[in-house]
């Protein structure tokens, strides 16, 4: 067990972070062509599919921001923010809790028109399939643990759990932190890793590219011509 | 470098900021801009054309890269005219230029296709059958099967298949059909060889071989006009349009050129900068007529009113009162004004009879066919004579077929008398028919005597048989005719322009509502340019005028014009007809190629028409009375029976060809005849004389009478040009239609005499429909298999125009995309499978095959006189003069292929050859074997030329056509010297050595050499004008008096009172009455005539489908209204409008505007029904075309056969498609209702396959 705790949280994050980033990193040089949303939004742009792809996009903006301070901001900040350890854990259950739900009633409708509407169905493609199928199963499961966590509401399960984490990201892989956790949040966290993992191979490419200096440019852009 | 790179130094691209900070310059990365430069780069260009059914035939250059075509622009290396001549380039217009996007568009043809409910019969029926042919037999066997697939024509459903599936089918189709029903039951329809004459010739080689049957195309598009056979005995010749910029008075006359003829308007236009004057003749406000300095408007149909009341005018100006000498030279010389014409009573009155013959003298004047050779007298002697020229002289083999002015029998000369108003030996009283005073509810009539009567100067003549005959000339009969006083004490005549006379200035002003005074001044400005300048004013005409039932009197009233003022011939002057003539200029050459005439002789042709009339059951619908269109002069007991009776005696008669031809297989004819020891010949004359056999056109309805097979290729016959759209869908395809009528049957109404009555006609007469095309048509939709041909940029083929004197190639840029194949390799793949699947079914067989007495052939001297019907007894059935002829083919089934890829043994042992000319080809087919290379294994075609490419026919056809090769004009021009005895070698002999070949005109187009196939010359030194050689060359026009003719004496003509030109209202198609407000939908309802021009945003159907052209336009089917109909019935414009009467129902948007005249509705003619077009509140069905409210109605004097010049000659002669006598109802709709349900219903729609 402890070959198969190691080989998942404490190489497979590594290689998955190599992947993500190299990945991305060749194919926004090698591909740009292919550096896209690949939206389905032309061939059916019904009112439901509107909203559901905003509640999608909405619950996967506050969960994703959601995990990235909640796991890696240090413990010792909590105070200075008035959280404590317990505090903090309700918070993420139930913020996380009413976003996921946004997210999975949005995803539920998205997977469904994925999977049916004829038009749509036909210009996707396997690894379109997959990514929404993954995201999904990854959603469900990750709702799943606030079922698991409001039996220790003490939060010294996100503590380990934050813990591994920031040891990952500070190069000195603790994967013990995990040989406990309940199967649920394993399943979670081996999942979130698989979506860094595939992710230069799918549509999600086109996170890196939202269009944040849009907010702070300027209204024109004179490109000087170049030698 | 790198993408990412370049954004890790975002900050430093920032150089500085504009506008208070609004804007910055930046250094970013540009490269992504070079995708957009690329577009326009290109690998390669190359030349082609477009094969499209206009008379452009414009030099493109078409880029490609990477494979693909990108764009196309217009060629501009044509070779220099001369000094004072403007060029011809550059060619094309907005539809040329946006053909590219066809071939990678939504719209592209890229697989075989077949109608999945056949579909799934076949592959059934292929597993309980290994012979194919026997599983098409099993399928079309049961009925059941049969209607199950034909029910679902034009519903969708075609689902993919591949080559070797649809080839098989194809092929198991083919041989099942001759084999059971005959090899004339297997048909195919392709029009206008010169677009991409090699693809014409693929499928009508492959037919020919096999012993189908190519229908014509030219007549049944209506754009054939029947008055220039009769006229000059020419199908169509008109001049190049560098020839208008000579003219200098031209009249536009129901011709738009800047929108119809877009590359030639510029000659037009620079005509006009160079000082020509410019009339327009035209109903609404068309684009031409803003170049004109003075526009009529008359009426529309009414245009030969307006003829005739301009005729009047030069008559009497330039011919009676003050005799222009040139105009009465050229007609002495060049026209039958001197030929003398027997009056004859005729119970009526003393009308106009026959011309005289040489045989109604004593010893017919000494001359061989003397039936044939008709008499005028002599001024210089006074006495009558037989001048050289006519028709009987063409035949004799006495080498006097030409125009000098010489007596026959000992070549004196002579000066033929125009009149004998000076030297008469009494002034008869001659009756002429007079239709101006019929009415029809939308035109306005002028009532006068339906018998006109007016006095002629005439001679006597004491004749062979005793009798003493009053003879005049058509000279001082047609101005009797006219109406123009001669001094002769006539109270008929007019005394002034404003009396209301027939035909008069006055008198048409009430029919036209042209002003008498505008048409007084064209008539002068006209003639008076062509008297100052020797014949240099010129009519451009079209389809304006030659779309009406009769057209011939729009035209012959316009051709007269021409001919008083001695323009036809001259360079810068004549008749410029351009509809739908795409000159085939090496006609000669691609003959043998086209309809294997390398193998076998004759091929089987049908004129379309009549064709479509009598298989698609039209005539279970005729409505128009023989009697309504009958002269007053005849009798109408003499007259009886329905207008196709009249197609089925012109067909017993041999006059019109027949298809199917006999109502038994050809091929088991021939076996019985064996089999009975007998000559197939003699024994078809017995069996039909004893009734056991018989003519199928006298039992269309009969199942072994079904025309079973039909390929239709660059053609969209559905979607554009089948007159009586729902008429073809219900019977001859037996699918969902919108007749809104009912068939005849009533007990009240008369039914056809000569045809068999089966009561409700049959529906679904086709077993197979095979369409070749490169875009989902129309007519595609329609069909049992659909087979994606290349593109004009992907096949190798050849294009000619009559408007420019060039021959261009199309080429092959790229490869056929995805699964097409050109035109030529898809029949060579339909030929191969049929080859090995004939085996066991179709051996070497005998087909007797029927022909018609020929224009251009001795045959054409069939019938001199009365009208005889072997069927009724009146002559005895003698094959080739009496009934058509009878010729026994040899057909080699299993070798269909080795024949197809090789140049046959006839060429050699028959010579090659034209228009009643041939000569010796062996060298050509020597350098043909040497050029292409010949077949070596053993076979049926080893050691023959090998024609396996469409390049290797393209070469075939330049090689042994006079226009592409010197040395072959030459020796045509020698071989028509044997009949004119004149010398005429002179026109081509310093082009001896040129010979153009593919690769040739791939570099530049190449002008053509002079021929005897055409009537005009290619000179440095004049322009193309048709009639040039007859006029300077003296090579009589091939009529039946050598001349051009202004009378036209055949009895049939003469009982329709067509002999000489007149008005004639349109005639009463009878098809609002009966549904005029009784359907209503709430809105009120108007009564239009039914116009449909050409378009301006496509050529027919080609473009109109075309993403750029519907962009142009309103992007869907539209009807042009005047404002003032328009506000009778409340319809704005852009409203949704429906058009029906009892043929069927179109939906469209309404155009308003002041364009259009009032009385009209306008519809540009094919637009396809598959873009834009919602259902219909009358049919139910989806919208319709613009044939979706015609029905063909045919003319007996089109179907005179036998008769010198009105004989049959395939496009050249026979009945007509006209369509613009319709008139529908029209009105706003009420619920524009797409059939297609909401969104979500089209989600769950299920196809059904």
């Amino acid at each position: 067990m402890d070959y198969l705790n190691n080989l998942f949280f404490g190489y497979f994050p590594y290689i998955a972070g190599t992947v993500f980033l190299f990945g991305s990193l060749v194919r926004f040089d090698m591909s740009q062509y292919t550096w896209k949303t690949n939206s389905s939004q032309l061939l059916d742009n019904s009112a439901t599919f509107r909203i559901s792809n905003n509640l999608f996009h909405i619950g996967m903006i506050f969960l994703f921001f959601g995990h990235f301070f909640g796991l890696l901001m240090p413990h010792s900040w909590y105070p200075y923010l008035g959280l404590t350890a317990g505090s903090k854990q309700i918070m993420a259950m139930v913020s996380g809790g009413a976003f996921g739900l946004l997210a999975l009633v949005g995803g539920s409708y998205l997977l469904y028109r994925r999977l049916y509407h004829p038009r749509v169905r036909a210009q996707s493609t396997r690894m379109d399939i997959f990514i929404l199928a993954l995201l999904y199963v990854q959603l469900i499961l990750g709702l799943a643990t606030i079922g698991v966590s409001k039996d220790h509401l003490d939060g010294a399960v996100m503590i380990q759990l934050s813990n591994w984490a920031q040891a990952i990201v500070t190069f000195s892989p603790a994967a013990a932190y995990m040989a406990d956790a309940h199967w649920i949040y394993k399943a979670h966290v081996f999942l979130g890793l698989v979506v860094f993992f595939v992710f230069p191979f799918t549509r999600l490419v086109h996170i890196w590219s939202a269009p944040l200096a849009y907010i702070t440019r300027q209204y024109q852009i004179v490109r000087q011509r170049q030698a | 470098m790198s993408h990412f790179l370049d954004r890790l130094t975002f900050f430093r691209h920032i150089t500085g900021e504009f506008a208070d900070g609004h804007g910055r310059t930046t250094r970013e990365d540009r490269a992504w801009e070079k995708a957009y430069r690329q577009r326009w780069q290109h690998d390669k260009v190359v030349r082609s054309t477009h094969g499209v059914n206009c008379t452009g035939a414009c030099s493109w250059k078409i880029y490609v890269k990477d494979g693909l075509v990108t764009w196309e622009t217009q060629q501009t290396d044509y070779p220099r005219t001369r000094p004072d001549l403007p060029n011809h380039e550059p060619r094309g217009c907005p539809r040329g230029a946006s053909y590219s996007w066809y071939i990678y568009s939504a719209a592209r043809l890229k697989y075989p296709m077949v109608r999945g409910v056949l579909l799934k019969l076949w592959r059934q029926a292929r597993t309980e059958h290994s012979d194919p042919v026997d599983a098409w037999a099993a399928i079309v066997g049961d009925d059941h099967k049969r209607r199950s697939y034909q029910q679902r024509r034009g519903l969708g459903g075609l689902v993919r298949s591949s080559w070797d599936e649809v080839n098989e089918m194809i092929a198991a189709a083919n041989v099942y059909t001759a084999r059971q029903w005959g090899p004339d039951r297997i048909l195919g329809f392709s029009p206008i060889p010169a677009m991409s004459m090699v693809s014409y010739a693929a499928g009508s080689r492959y037919l020919s071989l096999i012993g189908g049957v190519c229908l014509s195309f030219y007549d049944w598009y209506c754009d054939l006009p029947p008055a220039s056979p009769m006229t000059w005995g020419e199908q169509t010749d008109v001049p190049e349009s560098a020839d208008w910029y000579n003219a200098k008075f031209i009249m536009m006359w129901g011709s738009n050129v800047p929108q119809t003829r877009t590359p030639d308007a510029h000659f037009m236009t620079e005509a006009r900068y160079n000082g020509t004057q410019i009339v327009t003749v035209s109903p609404d406000y068309a684009e031409a007529t803003k170049f004109a300095d003075l526009w009529l408007s008359p009426k529309q149909g009414t245009d030969a009113a307006l003829g005739m009341a301009l005729g009047h005018v030069i008559l009497k100006e330039f011919h009676v009162d003050n005799p222009t000498p040139y105009f009465q030279d050229y007609c002495r010389r060049y026209t039958d004004w001197p030929m003398l014409v027997e009056l004859e009573e005729t119970g009526k009155g003393l009308a106009p009879g026959r011309f005289l013959r040489a045989s109604d003298l004593d010893d017919s004047a000494g001359q061989q066919h003397a039936d044939w050779k008709t008499l005028a007298f002599d001024e210089l002697s006074g006495n009558p004579v037989c001048p050289q020229g006519a028709i009987g002289f063409r035949w004799d083999e006495s080498g006097r077929w030409n125009l000098e002015e010489k007596e026959a029998s000992d070549g004196h000369d002579v000066r033929l008398q125009l009149s004998f108003i000076d030297t008469h030996d009494e002034a008869a009283t001659v009756s002429f028919p007079y239709f101006g005073g019929v009415e029809h509810e939308h035109f306005s009539a002028n009532t006068q005597e339906a018998i006109l009567q007016r006095r002629v100067p005439v001679r006597r003549l004491q004749l062979a048989d005793g009798r003493s005959a009053r003879v005049a000339t058509v000279f001082d009969l047609m101005a009797a005719h006219y109406g123009v006083d001669r001094g002769l004490d006539d109270p008929a005549t007019a005394k002034s322009y404003d009396d209301d006379t027939p035909y008069t200035p006055a008198w048409q002003e009430s029919i036209t509502s042209v002003p008498a005074e505008q048409v007084i001044r064209v008539a002068r400005a006209f003639a008076d340019n062509a008297a100052k300048t020797g014949g240099k004013s010129m009519v451009i005409l079209g389809a304006g005028l030659n779309h009406w039932y009769h057209m011939d009197m729009n035209y012959r009233g316009i051709i007269n014009l021409l001919m008083m003022c001695g323009c036809v011939g001259v360079s810068g002057g004549g008749w410029a007809h351009y509809v739908g003539q795409e000159k085939l200029r090496p006609q000669t050459g691609w003959l043998p190629v086209a309809f294997a005439l390398d193998w076998a002789r004759p091929p089987r042709h049908m004129n379309g028409t009549s064709f479509w009339y009598a298989h698609s059951d039209q005539w279970h619908y005729e409505k128009l009375d023989v009697s309504e269109i009958l002269s007053p002069l005849a009798n109408p007991a003499d007259w009886g029976g329905s207008l196709i009776d009249y197609n089925v005696r012109a067909e017993r008669m041999g006059w019109l060809p027949s298809a199917p031809q006999l109502n038994r297989n050809p091929l088991t004819i021939a076996r019985e005849a064996a089999a009975a020891g007998k000559d197939p010949k003699d024994y078809v004359v017995e069996q039909l004389r004893t009734g056991k056999l018989r003519l199928a056109c006298e039992d269309p309805d009969a199942p072994e009478n079904f025309p079973r097979n039909l390929f239709i290729w660059r053609s969209n016959l559905l979607g554009s040009s089948g007159k009586g759209h729902e008429y073809l869908l219900k019977h001859l395809l037996g699918t969902n239609d919108g007749i809104q009528g009912k068939e005849l049957g009533e007990p009240d109404q008369k039914r056809p005499e000569e045809v068999e009555w089966r009561g409700q006609a049959p529906e679904g007469k086709l077993d197979l429909l095979v369409t070749l095309d490169f875009r989902m048509s129309t007519t595609c939709l329609y069909s049992d298999i659909v087979l994606p041909t290349a593109t004009w940029y992907e096949k190798n083929d050849l294009n000619t125009s009559d408007m420019h004197p060039f021959i261009h190639p199309l080429s092959e840029a790229v490869n056929p995309a995805w699964e097409s194949r050109s035109d030529w390799d898809i029949f060579k793949g339909i030929a191969e499978k049929f080859s090995s699947l004939s085996a066991g079914h179709l051996g070497v067989e005998k087909d007797i095959v029927t022909v018609p007495l020929l224009h251009d052939t001795p045959g054409e001297l069939g019938q001199p006189f009365d009208v005889a019907e072997w069927k009724k007894g009146d002559c005895e059935p003698l094959p080739g003069k009496t009934m058509p002829n009878l010729v026994v083919v040899e057909r080699d089934y299993p070798n269909t292929h080795a024949r197809f890829t090789s140049i046959g043994p006839l060429l050699e042992q028959q010579g090659n050859g034209g228009k009643g000319i041939s000569w010796n080809t062996d060298h050509e087919v020597e350098y043909l074997g040497r050029l292409n290379g010949t077949h070596v294994p053993q076979g049926a075609n080893q050691g023959r030329p090998r024609m396996e490419t469409a390049i290797d026919a393209a070469e075939t056809i330049l090689s042994l056509a006079p226009e592409t090769n010197g040395q072959v004009a030459v020796k045509a021009w020698q071989a028509l010297s044997k009949f004119t005895g004149r010398e005429h070698a002179h026109l081509a002999i310093h082009k001896q050595d040129e010979h153009i070949s593919f690769r040739d005109i791939q570099a530049q187009p190449r002008k053509i050499i002079s021929s005897p196939t055409w009537s005009g010359i290619e000179s440095e030194k004049v322009c193309y004008n048709a009639g040039w050689t007859n006029v300077n060359e003296l090579i009589p026009w091939r009529t039946l008096t050598g001349r051009q003719q202004f009378y036209q004496d055949h009895k049939w003509m003469r009982a329709f009172g067509e002999g000489f030109v007149l008005y004639r209202p349109p005639v009463n198609t009878k098809t609002w009455h009966q549904i005029h407000n009784t359907r209503s939908n709430g809105n009120p309802e108007i009564v239009l005539n039914w116009i449909t021009p050409h378009q301006k945003w496509g050529i027919h159907s080609t473009y109109s489908d075309n993403l750029l052209m519907l962009t142009l336009s309103r992007g869907g089917p539209i009807v042009w209204i005047s404002e003032t109909d328009a506000r009778k019935v409340g319809i704005e414009d852009n409203d949704w409008i429906e058009v029906f009467n009892v043929n069927g129902a179109v939906v469209a948007r309404a155009v308003v505007s002041q364009r259009v005249r009032e009385g009209m509705a306008m519809m540009y003619h094919a637009q396809e029904r598959i873009v834009n077009t919602p259902g219909s509140e009358i049919t139910g069905a989806r919208g319709g075309i613009h044939n979706s409210v015609t029905r063909t109605v045919v003319k007996p004097t089109h179907m005179i056969g036998g008769y010198a010049q009105q004989s049959y000659g395939f496009n050249y002669y026979g009945t007509v498609g006209s369509n613009r006598d319709e008139f529908v109802i029209l009105r706003k709709m009420q619920n524009v209702d797409w059939l297609e349900g909401d969104d979500e219903s089209i989600l769950q729609q299920e196809y059904v396959r």
